[in-house]
Protein backbone atom coordinates (compact mmCIF):
# COMPACT_ATOMS: atom_id res chain seq x y z
CA UNK A 1 0.00 0.00 0.00
CA UNK A 2 1.63 3.05 -1.32
CA UNK A 3 1.36 6.32 0.95
CA UNK A 4 -1.05 8.19 -1.12
CA UNK A 5 -3.61 5.25 -1.13
CA UNK A 6 -3.67 4.37 2.92
CA UNK A 7 -7.09 5.22 4.13
CA UNK A 8 -7.50 8.17 6.70
CA UNK A 9 -7.39 7.70 10.30
CA UNK A 10 -10.23 9.38 12.22
CA UNK A 11 -11.17 9.53 15.79
CA UNK A 12 -14.53 9.98 16.54
CA UNK A 13 -15.06 10.92 20.58
CA UNK A 14 -17.66 12.56 22.80
CA UNK A 15 -16.37 14.49 25.11
CA UNK A 16 -18.59 15.68 28.48
CA UNK A 17 -21.31 14.12 30.14
CA UNK A 18 -24.40 13.84 27.58
CA UNK A 19 -25.60 10.66 27.04
CA UNK A 20 -26.13 10.04 23.37
CA UNK A 21 -24.06 8.61 20.91
CA UNK A 22 -26.27 8.37 17.59
CA UNK A 23 -25.29 11.44 15.91
CA UNK A 24 -21.60 9.95 16.34
CA UNK A 25 -22.53 6.98 15.44
CA UNK A 26 -23.76 7.83 12.11
CA UNK A 27 -21.15 10.12 11.16
CA UNK A 28 -18.48 7.42 12.28
CA UNK A 29 -20.92 4.86 9.44
CA UNK A 30 -20.51 7.52 7.11
CA UNK A 31 -16.80 8.50 6.78
CA UNK A 32 -16.27 4.70 7.28
CA UNK A 33 -18.35 4.28 3.96
CA UNK A 34 -16.55 6.53 2.60
CA UNK A 35 -13.06 4.58 3.01
CA UNK A 36 -11.79 6.03 5.96
CA UNK A 37 -10.75 4.15 9.67
CA UNK A 38 -12.88 5.27 12.19
CA UNK A 39 -11.62 4.34 15.57
CA UNK A 40 -14.58 4.95 18.15
CA UNK A 41 -14.59 6.03 21.63
CA UNK A 42 -17.65 5.46 23.34
CA UNK A 43 -19.34 8.23 25.74
CA UNK A 44 -18.31 11.00 28.30
CA UNK A 45 -14.31 11.18 26.93
CA UNK A 46 -12.14 13.35 28.65
CA UNK A 47 -10.07 15.77 27.16
CA UNK A 48 -7.31 14.10 28.40
CA UNK A 49 -8.55 11.01 26.99
CA UNK A 50 -9.47 12.16 23.64
CA UNK A 51 -5.78 13.29 23.00
CA UNK A 52 -4.16 10.22 24.16
CA UNK A 53 -6.50 7.78 21.74
CA UNK A 54 -5.28 10.88 18.82
CA UNK A 55 -1.74 9.88 19.76
CA UNK A 56 -2.02 6.35 19.88
CA UNK A 57 -3.96 5.81 17.72
CA UNK A 58 -2.08 8.17 14.96
CA UNK A 59 -5.05 10.04 13.62
CA UNK A 60 -5.27 12.46 10.97
CA UNK A 61 -8.45 14.13 11.99
CA UNK A 62 -9.72 14.29 15.39
CA UNK A 63 -13.57 14.42 15.22
CA UNK A 64 -15.85 15.90 18.67
CA UNK A 65 -19.15 15.32 18.91
CA UNK A 66 -20.80 17.27 22.01
CA UNK A 67 -24.60 17.89 22.47
CA UNK A 68 -24.60 19.21 26.00
CA UNK A 69 -23.93 22.69 25.43
CA UNK A 70 -20.31 22.54 26.80
CA UNK A 71 -18.63 23.03 23.91
CA UNK A 72 -16.97 26.26 24.52
CA UNK A 73 -15.07 25.05 27.74
CA UNK A 74 -14.68 21.16 26.44
CA UNK A 75 -13.30 22.53 23.29
CA UNK A 76 -10.39 24.32 24.75
CA UNK A 77 -9.30 22.09 26.81
CA UNK A 78 -8.81 19.38 24.06
CA UNK A 79 -7.43 21.57 21.68
CA UNK A 80 -4.94 22.23 25.18
CA UNK A 81 -4.62 18.71 25.62
CA UNK A 82 -3.90 17.85 22.13
CA UNK A 83 -0.97 20.68 21.99
CA UNK A 84 0.10 19.19 25.29
CA UNK A 85 1.37 15.79 23.35
CA UNK A 86 2.84 17.85 20.17
CA UNK A 87 -0.31 17.75 18.19
CA UNK A 88 -1.28 20.80 17.69
CA UNK A 89 -1.18 20.05 14.00
CA UNK A 90 -3.90 17.56 13.88
CA UNK A 91 -7.25 19.15 12.09
CA UNK A 92 -10.31 18.58 14.68
CA UNK A 93 -14.01 18.98 13.44
CA UNK A 94 -16.89 19.75 16.10
CA UNK A 95 -20.04 18.61 15.11
CA UNK A 96 -23.18 18.75 17.38
CA UNK A 97 -25.37 21.64 18.47
CA UNK A 98 -23.24 24.82 18.45
CA UNK A 99 -25.53 28.18 18.77
CA UNK A 100 -24.31 30.16 15.84
CA UNK A 101 -22.98 32.47 17.48
CA UNK A 102 -20.47 30.26 19.06
CA UNK A 103 -19.17 28.98 15.69
CA UNK A 104 -16.35 31.97 14.98
CA UNK A 105 -15.60 31.35 18.52
CA UNK A 106 -14.81 27.47 17.76
CA UNK A 107 -12.91 28.45 14.43
CA UNK A 108 -10.77 31.07 16.09
CA UNK A 109 -9.71 28.54 18.62
CA UNK A 110 -8.19 26.60 15.44
CA UNK A 111 -11.20 24.33 14.96
CA UNK A 112 -11.14 23.81 11.62
CA UNK A 113 -14.66 23.01 10.72
CA UNK A 114 -18.27 22.99 12.53
CA UNK A 115 -21.31 21.27 11.58
CA UNK A 116 -24.85 21.72 13.12
CA UNK A 117 -27.07 18.57 13.05
CA UNK A 118 -28.59 18.27 9.87
CA UNK A 119 -24.89 18.90 8.06
CA UNK A 120 -25.06 15.98 5.28
CA UNK A 121 -22.38 13.62 5.55
CA UNK A 122 -21.20 13.77 2.16
CA UNK A 123 -19.67 17.55 3.27
CA UNK A 124 -17.73 16.23 6.52
CA UNK A 125 -16.26 13.54 4.34
CA UNK A 126 -15.20 16.22 1.62
CA UNK A 127 -14.07 18.59 4.31
CA UNK A 128 -11.85 15.31 5.89
CA UNK A 129 -10.35 14.33 2.78
CA UNK A 130 -9.59 18.19 1.59
CA UNK A 131 -7.60 18.74 4.70
CA UNK A 132 -5.66 15.26 4.94
CA UNK A 133 -4.90 15.15 1.52
CA UNK A 134 -3.37 18.58 1.32
CA UNK A 135 -5.60 20.71 0.00
CA UNK A 136 -8.39 22.71 2.78
CA UNK A 137 -9.15 25.68 3.02
CA UNK A 138 -8.86 26.32 6.74
CA UNK A 139 -11.67 29.06 6.76
CA UNK A 140 -14.68 27.63 8.09
CA UNK A 141 -17.77 26.92 6.39
CA UNK A 142 -20.05 25.57 8.98
CA UNK A 143 -23.30 23.70 8.23
CA UNK B 1 21.06 5.01 15.09
CA UNK B 2 17.83 6.17 13.68
CA UNK B 3 16.05 9.43 15.15
CA UNK B 4 12.68 7.17 15.13
CA UNK B 5 13.70 4.23 16.55
CA UNK B 6 16.16 5.87 18.91
CA UNK B 7 12.95 7.67 20.41
CA UNK B 8 10.82 4.69 20.48
CA UNK B 9 13.29 2.71 22.45
CA UNK B 10 13.32 6.19 24.79
CA UNK B 11 9.70 5.82 25.43
CA UNK B 12 8.37 8.03 23.06
CA UNK B 13 4.70 7.34 22.74
CA UNK B 14 3.93 9.95 19.64
CA UNK B 15 7.10 8.45 17.97
CA UNK B 16 5.74 4.96 18.39
CA UNK B 17 2.60 5.68 17.24
CA UNK B 18 4.26 6.93 13.89
CA UNK B 19 6.15 4.54 13.68
CA UNK B 20 3.54 1.62 14.13
CA UNK B 21 1.79 3.90 11.04
CA UNK B 22 4.71 3.42 8.80
CA UNK B 23 4.66 -0.06 9.39
CA UNK B 24 0.70 -0.17 9.20
CA UNK B 25 1.55 1.35 5.55
CA UNK B 26 4.99 -0.70 4.48
CA UNK B 27 5.96 3.12 4.31
CA UNK B 28 9.32 3.70 3.05
CA UNK B 29 9.96 6.21 5.52
CA UNK B 30 9.60 3.90 7.98
CA UNK B 31 11.98 1.57 6.89
CA UNK B 32 15.21 2.61 8.96
CA UNK B 33 12.92 3.01 12.15
CA UNK B 34 12.26 -0.76 11.16
CA UNK B 35 15.48 -2.24 10.92
CA UNK B 36 17.26 -0.30 14.35
CA UNK B 37 14.50 -1.55 15.98
CA UNK B 38 14.40 -5.23 14.98
CA UNK B 39 16.87 -6.25 17.15
CA UNK B 40 15.15 -5.13 20.26
CA UNK B 41 12.35 -7.46 20.12
CA UNK B 42 11.75 -10.80 20.55
CA UNK B 43 11.17 -10.15 23.87
CA UNK B 44 7.62 -9.87 25.04
CA UNK B 45 4.79 -12.80 25.76
CA UNK B 46 1.89 -11.87 22.66
CA UNK B 47 -1.15 -13.46 23.62
CA UNK B 48 -4.02 -13.41 20.87
CA UNK B 49 -7.39 -13.49 22.04
CA UNK B 50 -9.81 -14.38 19.75
CA UNK B 51 -13.61 -15.33 19.09
CA UNK B 52 -17.07 -14.46 17.68
CA UNK B 53 -18.02 -11.08 17.77
CA UNK B 54 -19.48 -10.13 20.83
CA UNK B 55 -18.42 -12.68 22.91
CA UNK B 56 -16.58 -9.89 25.63
CA UNK B 57 -13.37 -10.10 24.10
CA UNK B 58 -12.42 -6.17 24.25
CA UNK B 59 -13.67 -6.39 27.86
CA UNK B 60 -11.84 -8.75 28.91
CA UNK B 61 -8.60 -7.74 27.39
CA UNK B 62 -9.20 -4.47 29.54
CA UNK B 63 -9.73 -6.55 32.34
CA UNK B 64 -6.58 -8.57 31.97
CA UNK B 65 -4.62 -5.17 30.89
CA UNK B 66 -6.22 -3.89 34.39
CA UNK B 67 -5.35 -7.03 36.30
CA UNK B 68 -1.56 -6.60 34.77
CA UNK B 69 -1.37 -2.95 35.38
CA UNK B 70 -2.39 -3.51 39.23
CA UNK B 71 -0.39 -6.86 39.78
CA UNK B 72 2.84 -6.24 37.53
CA UNK B 73 2.90 -2.89 38.11
CA UNK B 74 6.89 -2.36 36.73
CA UNK B 75 5.56 -3.93 33.26
CA UNK B 76 3.71 -1.93 30.45
CA UNK B 77 1.31 -3.51 28.39
CA UNK B 78 0.20 -2.62 24.79
CA UNK B 79 -3.36 -4.23 22.95
CA UNK B 80 -3.40 -4.38 19.30
CA UNK B 81 -7.45 -4.47 18.69
CA UNK B 82 -7.38 -5.76 14.84
CA UNK B 83 -10.80 -5.60 12.97
CA UNK B 84 -11.95 -6.06 9.87
CA UNK B 85 -11.84 -3.19 6.85
CA UNK B 86 -14.68 -2.95 4.54
CA UNK B 87 -13.91 -5.27 1.08
CA UNK B 88 -16.08 -2.51 -0.53
CA UNK B 89 -14.84 0.55 0.84
CA UNK B 90 -11.58 -0.19 2.45
CA UNK B 91 -13.06 1.90 5.18
CA UNK B 92 -13.62 0.08 9.08
CA UNK B 93 -15.23 0.94 12.33
CA UNK B 94 -12.74 0.49 14.80
CA UNK B 95 -14.57 0.38 18.10
CA UNK B 96 -12.62 -1.47 20.81
CA UNK B 97 -11.30 1.39 22.27
CA UNK B 98 -14.72 2.10 24.15
CA UNK B 99 -13.75 -0.66 26.12
CA UNK B 100 -11.11 0.78 27.94
CA UNK B 101 -11.71 1.72 31.37
CA UNK B 102 -10.93 5.90 32.34
CA UNK B 103 -8.00 5.06 33.85
CA UNK B 104 -6.52 2.74 31.60
CA UNK B 105 -7.45 5.26 28.56
CA UNK B 106 -5.09 7.33 30.80
CA UNK B 107 -2.18 5.52 31.81
CA UNK B 108 1.37 6.18 30.62
CA UNK B 109 2.26 2.19 30.40
CA UNK B 110 -0.69 1.54 28.40
CA UNK B 111 -0.96 1.57 24.98
CA UNK B 112 -3.79 0.70 22.58
CA UNK B 113 -3.79 0.26 18.87
CA UNK B 114 -6.76 0.06 16.83
CA UNK B 115 -5.62 -1.71 13.68
CA UNK B 116 -7.72 -2.28 10.10
CA UNK B 117 -7.11 -5.76 8.53
CA UNK B 118 -7.56 -3.74 5.09
CA UNK B 119 -8.22 -6.63 2.98
CA UNK B 120 -5.19 -9.00 3.88
CA UNK B 121 -5.90 -12.36 3.50
CA UNK B 122 -7.04 -13.52 6.59
CA UNK B 123 -7.70 -10.47 8.67
CA UNK B 124 -3.84 -10.54 10.03
CA UNK B 125 -2.17 -8.75 7.94
CA UNK B 126 1.97 -8.96 7.55
CA UNK B 127 1.58 -5.38 9.17
CA UNK B 128 0.47 -6.39 12.57
CA UNK B 129 3.18 -9.12 12.96
CA UNK B 130 5.34 -5.97 12.34
CA UNK B 131 3.25 -3.95 14.45
CA UNK B 132 3.57 -6.10 17.47
CA UNK B 133 7.59 -6.36 17.16
CA UNK B 134 7.42 -2.31 16.88
CA UNK B 135 5.13 -2.83 20.70
CA UNK B 136 7.92 -5.20 21.87
CA UNK B 137 10.87 -3.41 20.83
CA UNK B 138 9.30 -0.66 22.70
CA UNK B 139 9.23 -1.98 25.64
CA UNK B 140 5.67 -3.62 25.80
CA UNK B 141 4.97 -7.00 27.57
CA UNK B 142 2.71 -8.53 27.49
CA UNK B 143 1.27 -7.59 24.20
CA UNK B 144 -2.78 -8.92 23.88
CA UNK B 145 -3.60 -9.05 19.93
CA UNK B 146 -7.60 -9.09 19.64
CA UNK B 147 -8.78 -10.43 16.28
CA UNK B 148 -12.24 -11.83 15.39
CA UNK B 149 -12.26 -15.21 15.33
CA UNK B 150 -13.15 -16.04 11.15
CA UNK B 151 -11.29 -18.54 8.69
CA UNK B 152 -7.88 -18.04 8.07
CA UNK B 153 -6.95 -15.22 11.01
CA UNK B 154 -7.22 -18.39 12.91
CA UNK B 155 -4.29 -19.77 11.64
CA UNK B 156 -2.33 -16.20 11.74
CA UNK B 157 -2.89 -15.32 15.10
CA UNK B 158 -1.57 -19.27 16.45
CA UNK B 159 1.65 -18.32 14.16
CA UNK B 160 1.83 -14.63 15.58
CA UNK B 161 0.67 -15.23 19.50
CA UNK B 162 2.54 -17.14 21.71
CA UNK B 163 -0.69 -18.04 23.73
CA UNK B 164 -4.17 -18.00 22.07
CA UNK B 165 -7.43 -17.28 24.05
CA UNK B 166 -10.28 -17.92 22.79
CA UNK B 167 -13.31 -16.40 23.94
CA UNK B 168 -17.05 -18.04 24.07
CA UNK B 169 -20.21 -16.59 25.78
CA UNK B 170 -23.22 -18.45 25.80
CA UNK B 171 -26.19 -17.35 24.12
CA UNK B 172 -24.38 -16.64 20.66
CA UNK B 173 -26.87 -18.33 18.72
CA UNK B 174 -26.74 -22.25 18.57
CA UNK B 175 -23.67 -23.23 21.16
CA UNK B 176 -22.46 -26.18 18.83
CA UNK B 177 -22.39 -24.30 15.77
CA UNK B 178 -21.49 -21.25 17.16
CA UNK B 179 -18.31 -23.34 18.92
CA UNK B 180 -16.01 -24.30 15.90
CA UNK B 181 -13.67 -26.74 15.91
CA UNK B 182 -11.00 -24.76 14.30
CA UNK B 183 -11.32 -22.33 16.80
CA UNK B 184 -10.36 -25.12 19.53
CA UNK B 185 -7.79 -26.63 18.20
CA UNK B 186 -6.22 -23.38 18.88
CA UNK B 187 -6.56 -22.24 22.04
CA UNK B 188 -4.47 -22.89 24.99
CA UNK B 189 -6.63 -20.99 27.32
CA UNK B 190 -10.33 -21.15 26.58
CA UNK B 191 -12.69 -18.67 28.47
CA UNK B 192 -16.42 -18.62 28.87
CA UNK B 193 -17.30 -15.29 29.02
CA UNK B 194 -20.51 -13.58 30.57
CA UNK B 195 -20.50 -16.05 32.74
CA UNK B 196 -23.53 -13.69 34.57
CA UNK B 197 -25.74 -15.47 32.09
CA UNK B 198 -27.94 -18.78 32.16
CA UNK B 199 -26.63 -21.74 30.67
CA UNK B 200 -22.62 -20.38 30.85
CA UNK B 201 -21.70 -23.66 32.76
CA UNK B 202 -23.80 -25.72 29.74
CA UNK B 203 -21.44 -24.10 27.06
CA UNK B 204 -18.42 -24.75 29.97
CA UNK B 205 -19.44 -28.38 29.52
CA UNK B 206 -19.77 -28.65 25.82
CA UNK B 207 -16.59 -26.99 25.48
CA UNK B 208 -14.83 -29.84 27.95
CA UNK B 209 -16.46 -32.78 25.81
CA UNK B 210 -15.64 -30.86 22.47
CA UNK B 211 -11.62 -31.16 23.97
CA UNK B 212 -11.84 -34.31 25.30
CA UNK B 213 -13.40 -35.73 21.85
CA UNK B 214 -10.72 -33.25 19.60
CA UNK B 215 -7.45 -34.22 18.44
CA UNK B 216 -5.23 -35.13 21.07
CA UNK B 217 -2.30 -32.60 21.73
CA UNK B 218 1.33 -32.86 21.12
CA UNK B 219 2.83 -31.18 24.13
CA UNK B 220 1.83 -32.02 27.91
CA UNK B 221 -0.33 -28.66 28.35
CA UNK B 222 -3.95 -29.31 28.63
CA UNK B 223 -5.85 -26.22 27.78
CA UNK B 224 -8.38 -25.12 30.88
CA UNK B 225 -11.77 -23.85 30.47
CA UNK B 226 -12.20 -21.06 32.41
CA UNK B 227 -15.48 -18.63 33.07
CA UNK B 228 -15.32 -15.47 33.92
CA UNK B 229 -17.47 -12.09 33.90
CA UNK B 230 -15.86 -9.56 32.44
CA UNK B 231 -17.47 -6.39 32.95
CA UNK B 232 -17.07 -7.31 36.71
CA UNK B 233 -13.63 -8.56 37.05
CA UNK B 234 -15.13 -12.23 38.35
CA UNK B 235 -12.54 -14.69 37.00
CA UNK B 236 -10.03 -12.29 35.24
CA UNK B 237 -7.21 -13.26 37.44
CA UNK B 238 -7.50 -17.10 37.07
CA UNK B 239 -7.03 -16.38 33.12
CA UNK B 240 -4.08 -13.89 33.91
CA UNK B 241 -2.52 -17.04 36.08
CA UNK B 242 -3.01 -19.21 33.16
CA UNK B 243 -1.50 -17.22 30.74
CA UNK B 244 1.59 -16.60 32.98
CA UNK B 245 1.45 -20.61 33.59
CA UNK B 246 1.01 -21.23 29.79
CA UNK B 247 4.51 -18.81 29.39
CA UNK B 248 6.43 -20.78 31.69
CA UNK B 249 5.57 -23.68 29.85
CA UNK B 250 6.29 -22.65 26.66
CA UNK B 251 9.75 -21.61 28.28
CA UNK B 252 9.84 -24.95 30.42
CA UNK B 253 9.92 -26.77 26.96
CA UNK B 254 11.94 -25.38 24.75
CA UNK B 255 8.34 -24.28 22.41
CA UNK B 256 9.05 -20.73 23.19
CA UNK B 257 12.18 -20.70 21.02
CA UNK B 258 10.64 -22.93 18.26
CA UNK B 259 7.51 -20.69 18.24
CA UNK B 260 10.45 -18.23 17.29
CA UNK B 261 11.97 -19.74 15.20
CA UNK B 262 8.93 -20.86 13.15
CA UNK B 263 7.70 -17.43 12.85
CA UNK B 264 11.44 -15.50 12.14
CA UNK B 265 11.65 -18.28 8.92
CA UNK B 266 7.78 -17.58 7.85
CA UNK B 267 8.81 -13.90 7.61
CA UNK B 268 11.98 -14.68 5.76
CA UNK B 269 10.44 -16.92 3.35
CA UNK B 270 7.53 -14.05 2.70
CA UNK B 271 10.18 -11.54 2.34
CA UNK B 272 12.27 -14.14 -0.07
CA UNK B 273 9.16 -14.63 -2.52
CA UNK B 274 8.57 -11.25 -2.36
CA UNK B 275 12.21 -10.14 -3.16
CA UNK B 276 11.84 -12.89 -5.99
CA UNK B 277 8.78 -11.44 -7.42
CA UNK B 278 10.19 -7.84 -7.60
CA UNK B 279 13.68 -9.00 -9.04
CA UNK B 280 11.96 -11.22 -11.47
CA UNK B 281 9.43 -8.70 -12.70
CA UNK B 282 11.75 -6.13 -13.00
CA UNK B 283 13.41 -8.15 -15.66
CA UNK B 284 10.87 -9.68 -17.55
CA UNK B 285 10.40 -8.50 -21.04
CA UNK B 286 7.98 -6.03 -21.09
CA UNK B 287 5.36 -6.80 -23.21
CA UNK B 288 6.36 -11.06 -22.24
CA UNK B 289 4.10 -10.80 -19.34
CA UNK B 290 1.57 -9.36 -21.09
CA UNK B 291 1.29 -11.87 -23.86
CA UNK B 292 1.45 -15.21 -21.61
CA UNK B 293 -0.94 -13.68 -19.88
CA UNK B 294 -3.60 -12.98 -22.97
CA UNK B 295 -2.47 -16.81 -23.92
CA UNK B 296 -3.64 -17.62 -20.40
CA UNK B 297 -6.68 -16.25 -20.64
CA UNK B 298 -7.52 -18.11 -24.18
CA UNK B 299 -6.85 -20.74 -21.73
CA UNK B 300 -4.05 -22.18 -24.37
CA UNK B 301 -2.18 -22.38 -21.36
CA UNK B 302 -2.46 -23.83 -17.93
CA UNK B 303 -1.50 -21.24 -15.11
CA UNK B 304 1.42 -23.65 -14.51
CA UNK B 305 2.31 -23.86 -17.93
CA UNK B 306 2.41 -19.87 -18.04
CA UNK B 307 4.68 -20.03 -15.13
CA UNK B 308 6.96 -22.18 -16.93
CA UNK B 309 7.15 -20.58 -19.79
CA UNK B 310 8.28 -16.72 -18.38
CA UNK B 311 10.53 -18.20 -16.29
CA UNK B 312 12.24 -19.93 -19.18
CA UNK B 313 12.97 -16.64 -20.30
CA UNK B 314 15.00 -15.71 -17.94
CA UNK B 315 17.37 -18.92 -16.84
CA UNK B 316 19.49 -17.69 -14.80
CA UNK B 317 17.36 -16.38 -12.38
CA UNK B 318 16.71 -18.53 -9.10
CA UNK B 319 13.85 -20.74 -9.18
CA UNK B 320 11.17 -19.59 -6.85
CA UNK B 321 9.62 -21.42 -4.20
CA UNK B 322 6.70 -24.10 -5.12
CA UNK B 323 3.84 -21.46 -3.02
CA UNK B 324 4.93 -18.77 -5.39
CA UNK B 325 1.89 -16.60 -3.66
CA UNK B 326 3.94 -13.15 -3.79
CA UNK B 327 1.14 -11.50 -5.41
CA UNK B 328 0.56 -10.46 -9.14
CA UNK B 329 0.96 -6.54 -10.82
N1 LIG C 1 -23.44 -9.71 30.82
C1 LIG C 1 -22.18 -9.57 30.39
N2 LIG C 1 -21.91 -8.77 29.36
C2 LIG C 1 -20.61 -8.66 28.96
C3 LIG C 1 -19.57 -9.35 29.59
N3 LIG C 1 -18.41 -9.06 28.97
C4 LIG C 1 -18.73 -8.21 27.97
N4 LIG C 1 -20.05 -7.95 27.97
C5 LIG C 1 -20.79 -7.07 27.05
O1 LIG C 1 -20.83 -7.67 25.77
C6 LIG C 1 -20.79 -6.69 24.74
C7 LIG C 1 -19.67 -6.98 23.76
O2 LIG C 1 -18.44 -6.85 24.42
P1 LIG C 1 -17.06 -6.65 23.65
O3 LIG C 1 -15.99 -6.73 24.67
O4 LIG C 1 -17.13 -5.44 22.81
O5 LIG C 1 -17.06 -7.96 22.70
P2 LIG C 1 -16.09 -8.32 21.47
O6 LIG C 1 -16.84 -8.01 20.24
O7 LIG C 1 -15.86 -9.80 21.61
O8 LIG C 1 -14.83 -7.55 21.62
C8 LIG C 1 -20.63 -5.36 25.46
O9 LIG C 1 -21.88 -4.75 25.58
C9 LIG C 1 -20.09 -5.75 26.82
O10 LIG C 1 -20.42 -4.81 27.84
C10 LIG C 1 -19.90 -10.21 30.71
O11 LIG C 1 -19.06 -10.87 31.31
N5 LIG C 1 -21.21 -10.27 31.05
MG1 LIG D 1 -13.82 -6.22 20.29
Amino acid sequence: MTATSRPIRVLIAKPGLDGHDRGAKIVARALRDAGMEVIYTGLRQTPEMIAEAALQEDVDVVGLSILSGAHMTLVPQVLEALRARGLGDVPVIVGGIIPPQDVPKLLALGVYKVYGPGAPTRQIVADIEAVVRGSAQPEGSPA
Amino acid sequence: MNDWAAQVLQGDRRALARVLTWVENAAAEGRAAWQALFPHAGRAHIVGVTGPPGAGKSTLVAALVQHWRQHHPQQRVAVLAVDPSSPYTGGALLGDRVRLTPRLAQDPAVFFRSMASRGAVGGLAQATEQAVQVLDAAGYNPIFVETVGAGQAEVDIMRLAHTVLVVQAPGLGDDIQAIKAGMLEIAHILVVNKADRPDAQRTRRILEEMLRLGPRRAAAWQPPVLLTVATTGQGVPQVAQAIVAHRQHLQRSGAWQQHEARRLQAALERALRDALWRRWRARVEPGRYDAVLQALARRELTPDQAAAQLLDDAPTLPTPPPRGDAGSP
